[in-house]
């Protein structure tokens, strides 16, 4: 044999010892995180265990901040080649996704079981179905919930079990708990204004925003009202304190005593009962014409720069995350809310809850929950819907006007798309 | 010269920097207590390391700091290597178009690179770099600001030294790297200084360009850290910002003198 | 003789370039041509979906100008410019002119006045973060301490930009003191003792002798401020993140926020134009009036 045919027979063998090696699937993930600190020992313990089960497929799980940093990172590592195979993004990011022609829809995946799509809750799998199609998987969601003070609830005479529920109640209980340096309640209006915004006007009856992306209604007489009403709660009626409320240290305001309610997100839930010194409660909000919340949170999403071994070993690792006893151990971790009805059947799950009643608030109220804001060009529209809400509650414009022009900027942005 | 308004000056300047202080003081107090402890000003309240212990698990920080430490030397590397040879052709060599390529690097002064993110971060990607220490490092290694100190430290040779070395037969490289380069030495560690603590605390660049906790910068990291989704927590950020300041920091109260005279003398050019 | 010349010239050329490359190149891949390249996508529409990106010329600029925010976003830099740069020079001086001087405790004070320069912005932000907090914050605590009402620094348009202005000054003041102190000391002793026979008061002294012997530092100073008050926005990431309701946007920030939140590359590389524009006309300045008035080797 000469050396050719040496060194040809010799390559072949070593390709086919390498084979098998070079037949393990690499995913990379991008993720947020939606409270600090040690989440990314949850995350990195469950992707563990996937890999585990699944000696083939590697995954690098990336901490990439919050859910804009996470999406700017995910977007930017593909707009420069990188691979990324999937990542949980804000779950109002698919129009913008798809737009970008960027992500996948799971009826378009090989091997995907529409029963498996079907297993989540509705209100949640909301924001991920456009055009017909499912693009985002809920991973870490979430509604909005009314926390309450109940020590403070009893120094002012109120039933520590009966939170308000319905915006009359809501205004009475917060003047009586209104005292001092004391405020009744604080709604944030920095961070996610739109978000708390939402759940106002789906209460007093009005969606903010159609369902297929291209209309938004912020100057209808109802939503103008609705504005209206969260600015009274400060300067009529006393129970806020004027301007805006920051997102970031409400959390801490409420464990500090300085408000009796605060509506937050249930994904504090974990937090806020580790930090209490008091006795607190958690309850759906309120009605106004109707209940109502919107969700939140972030979904998987899959590219569309993916292989076919790459989406398959991409659907595993996400319908292994949100499998029931995955999803469970990740609610308990966090206080986001387990994504599927079985989630709630499992053992630990039930355990918990039974121990912990409100970590089934927000489930509950997924009951009355509608889709989070979401439009074409939404992080435009929102910003606009943002400076709207922040502009009535410190004073610089009226309500109806503030509005109007937010639905001017929105109807110029999503013209091109109708 | 009063001395009651020698007094007042003296009690101003002392004044201007307790304030200028405080905000490090502040941060210390919080990261040592618990938050509730600390924005109650409980002055007698525990010491607790549980806000160091929180912050360092929730983030490699080891890792930060090792990226940052690798980056800040990649790019001082760089610097040496092109400001050195630009610097000493614009002082000693004579060449066309000499001038003409002076005023375009001063005019890199201006066109910084955080103004050009957009551009910037399409090349590096398209030079492959992209979420590298080397891509994150790269547009700063042509530094106007450096090409000019050695340029006025070249200048400053004396000729005879330049044609001795000649003389005894060394090629440009060698007269270089013999004669010209050591006697810059302060210049060196001077610019040393001010391109370290520069590129330690850069952030908006390093942002855009890393993706990963793998090439992550201290400064990205922090951010980060401390822009979670559903609140921050005051004790755990400022010890996590304290963890993060604190070598150079030490440094720099170590070192103080060097610190200031470097700043100094970059900026006496 | 001559050819020798020649042959000399010729290898001091080659050298000459040589030695330049690697800078050029760096300059070339990293300043000049990304320029250019900002300047072409600022003429093109953003590709979408449903559209690919075409030539549009000037439109991305006048949408630029037809937008409120992107008015509201230069006056906010202008406010900032117009606050930082004054006031963190006239701190700086003062800082200087004390260290410099007699009083007790000088090291403490001069190191005091300069550790804000050693910490990443990120970092100053997050101090003082806890300073601005409504209600439990410092500021907020000790204005409850003398009776006054909490104030939401960051969460209202009329004090956003200002307690970003604070932060901004805070840090820079003792950077720019570093350069005052290095003009002072080389201000001959001499000078002094003169005018201490002459019987002038430190006041005097200082405003007709001290001040314009500073000029040179200060037009340098100056020329540094303008640049940071448009580099300078790593704070806002963690303040106010523009807010409300764009109080506190900076230009910077707008285009980061254009090019990487809303994905409008075209709009963003507008503005940097724009920027630039600003930036070369500021260097124009300075490299051809100022620099008259000092002089270069």
């Amino acid at each position: 044999m000469n050396t050719f045919s040496k060194i040809g027979l010799s390559t072949a063998l070593a390709t086919m010892i390498a084979a098998p090696v070079a037949a393990e699937t690499e995913l990379t993930m991008y993720y947020p995180i939606a409270v600090g600190g040690a989440l990314t020992e949850v995350v990195d313990g469950i992707v563990a265990k996937f890999e585990e089960a699944n000696p083939d497929i590697k995954v690098n799980a990336i901490y990439s901040g919050n859910y804009d940093d996470t999406r700017v990172r995910a977007l930017s590592a593909l707009a420069s080649g990188e691979p990324a195979q999937l990542a949980v993004m804000f779950s109002i990011d698919a129009y913008d996704l798809i737009e970008q022609d960027t992500i996948v829809a799971f009826e378009d995946i090989e091997g995907v079981d529409t029963a498996w799509l079907d297993s989540f809750y509705p209100a949640l799998m909301a924001n991920g179905r456009i055009e017909g199609k499912t693009w985002g998987i809920p991973f870490q969601r979430s509604t909005i919930v009314a926390y309450y003070n109940k020590d403070m609830f009893r120094e002012a005479g109120l039933d520590p079990e009966a939170a308000p529920a319905s915006w009359e109640e809501l205004v009475s209980m917060g003047k009586a708990l209104t005292k001092g340096d004391t405020y009744g309640l604080m709604i944030p209006s920095t961070g996610y204004p739109y978000w708390m915004f939402q759940a106002l006007a789906i209460q007093n009856g009005k969606e903010l925003m159609s369902g297929d992306g291209l209309e938004t209604y912020f100057d209808d007489p109802a939503v103008v009202e609705t504005l209206e009403f969260w600015k009274s709660l400060s300067t009529e009626h006393g129970i806020m304190p004027t301007g805006t409320v920051e997102w970031g240290t409400l959390r801490q305001a409420f464990l500090e005593g300085q408000t009796a309610m605060m509506w937050h997100s249930t994904g504090n839930l974990t937090a806020v009962k580790n930090g209490a010194a008091f006795d607190f409660g958690v309850a759906e909000l309120p009605a106004n014409v109707r209940p109502g919340s919107p969700t939140g949170g972030g979904n998987f999403y899959v590219f569309k720069d993916t292989t076919d071994e790459e989406r398959a070993a991409a659907l595993k690792l996400i319908e292994f995350m949100t499998a029931p006893a995955q999803a469970a151990e990740w609610s308990i971790a966090t206080g986001y809310m387990g994504v599927s009805p079985a989630a709630y059947e499992t053992e630990a799950l039930k355990a918990y809850t039974a121990e912990f009643p409100p970590a089934l608030v927000a489930r509950n109220q997924l009951e009355n929950a509608v889709a989070e804001f979401s439009t074409f060009e939404t992080a435009r529209v929102r910003d606009g819907l943002n400076n709207a809400i922040q502009a009535a509650l410190t004073d610089a414009k009226s309500p109806a006007d503030a509005l109007a022009e937010a639905q001017a900027a929105a109807e110029r942005l999503l013209k091109d798309y109708r | 010269m009063s001395g009651l308004s020698r007094h007042i000056e003296s009690f101003g300047a002392l004044l201007l920097a307790v304030i200028w202080i405080s905000p490090l003081v502040f941060a210390f107090w919080a990261a040592f207590h618990t938050t509730s402890d600390a924005v109650n000003f409980n002055l007698a309240a525990p010491w607790t390391l549980d806000n160091f212990r929180t912050a360092w698990g929730g983030a490699p920080w080891l890792r930060y700091f090792l990226n940052t430490f690798l980056l800040v030397t990649v790019i001082l590397i760089g610097q040496f290597f092109v400001t050195t040879l630009a610097g000493f052709a614009f002082a000693q060599v004579r060449f066309p178009g000499r001038d003409i390529v002076f005023i375009l690097v001063l005019m890199q002064l201006f066109i910084l690179p955080e103004v050009l993110i957009v551009e910037n971060y399409v090349m590096v990607s398209r030079l492959g770099m992209f979420d590298t220490i080397l891509g994150v490092g790269m547009p700063y290694m042509a530094s106007a600001f450096g090409i000019f100190l050695m340029r006025q430290a070249f200048k400053g040779v004396p000729i005879e030294l330049h044609e001795a070395a000649r003389v005894e037969g060394c090629g440009w490289f060698g007269i270089l790297w013999r004669v010209y380069v050591p006697l810059a030495r302060p210049t060196y560690l001077a610019y040393a200084l001010v391109s370290v603590s520069t590129h330690w605390n850069n952030f908006l660049w390093p942002l855009i360009v890393t993706n990963s906790p793998d090439t992550r910068p201290l400064t990205v990291g922090l951010s980060i850290f401390g822009a979670p989704e559903n609140g921050v927590d005051i004790s755990v950020i400022s010890a996590a910002t304290i963890m993060s300041v604190a070598p150079l920091l030490v440094a720099f109260l170590v070192f103080q003198r060097q610190f200031v005279q470097a700043f100094l003398r970059a900026g006496i050019k | 003789m001559a050819k020798h010349v020649n042959i000399e010239r010729r290898r001091q050329a080659i050298y000459g370039w040589l030695l330049l490359s690697p800078a050029m190149i760096l300059l070339t891949a990293f300043a000049f041509y990304p320029s250019l390249a900002t300047l072409w996508t600022s003429v093109f529409s953003r590709g979408t979906r449903r559209r690919p990106s075409e030539f549009v010329g000037t439109e991305n600029y006048t949408d630029l100008f037809a937008d409120p925010t992107f008015w509201k976003v230069v006056t906010n830099n202008l406010v900032y410019a117009g606050a930082t740069i004054p006031l963190s020079i006239a701190i700086a001086l003062g800082m200087a002119l004390w260290a410099n001087s007699k009083i007790p405790a000088r090291s403490f004070v001069r190191t005091a006045y300069f550790t804000p320069t050693v910490l990443p912005m990120i970092a100053a932000a997050n101090l003082w973060l806890f300073f601005y907090t409504p209600g439990l914050g410092v500021l907020d605590q000790i204005g409850s301490l003398l009776g006054l009402p909490s104030v939401n620094w960051l969460g209202q348009p009329e004090t956003a930009l200002w307690a970003v202005i604070i932060v901004t000054i805070w840090k820079e003041a003792g950077f720019f003191m570093i350069f005052y102190l290095a003009a002072l000391q080389t201000i001959p002793e001499d000078l002094k003792e003169a005018a201490d026979i002459e019987g002038a008061s430190r006041w005097t002294y200082t405003r007709r002798i001290v001040l314009p012997l500073l000029m040179p530092t200060t037009l340098f100073i100056m020329v540094n401020a303008l640049i940071n008050s448009v580099k300078l926005i790593d704070h806002l990431f963690i303040l106010t993140k523009g807010g409300p309701n764009d109080a506190s946007k900076l230009i910077l920030y707008y285009i980061w926020e254009m090019a990487f939140a809303f994905f409008d590359a075209p709009q963003a590389a507008a503005m940097t134009i724009m920027i630039l524009v600003v930036l070369g006309v500021v260097a124009g300045i300075k490299f051809t009036i100022l620099d008259k008035r000092t002089h270069y080797q």
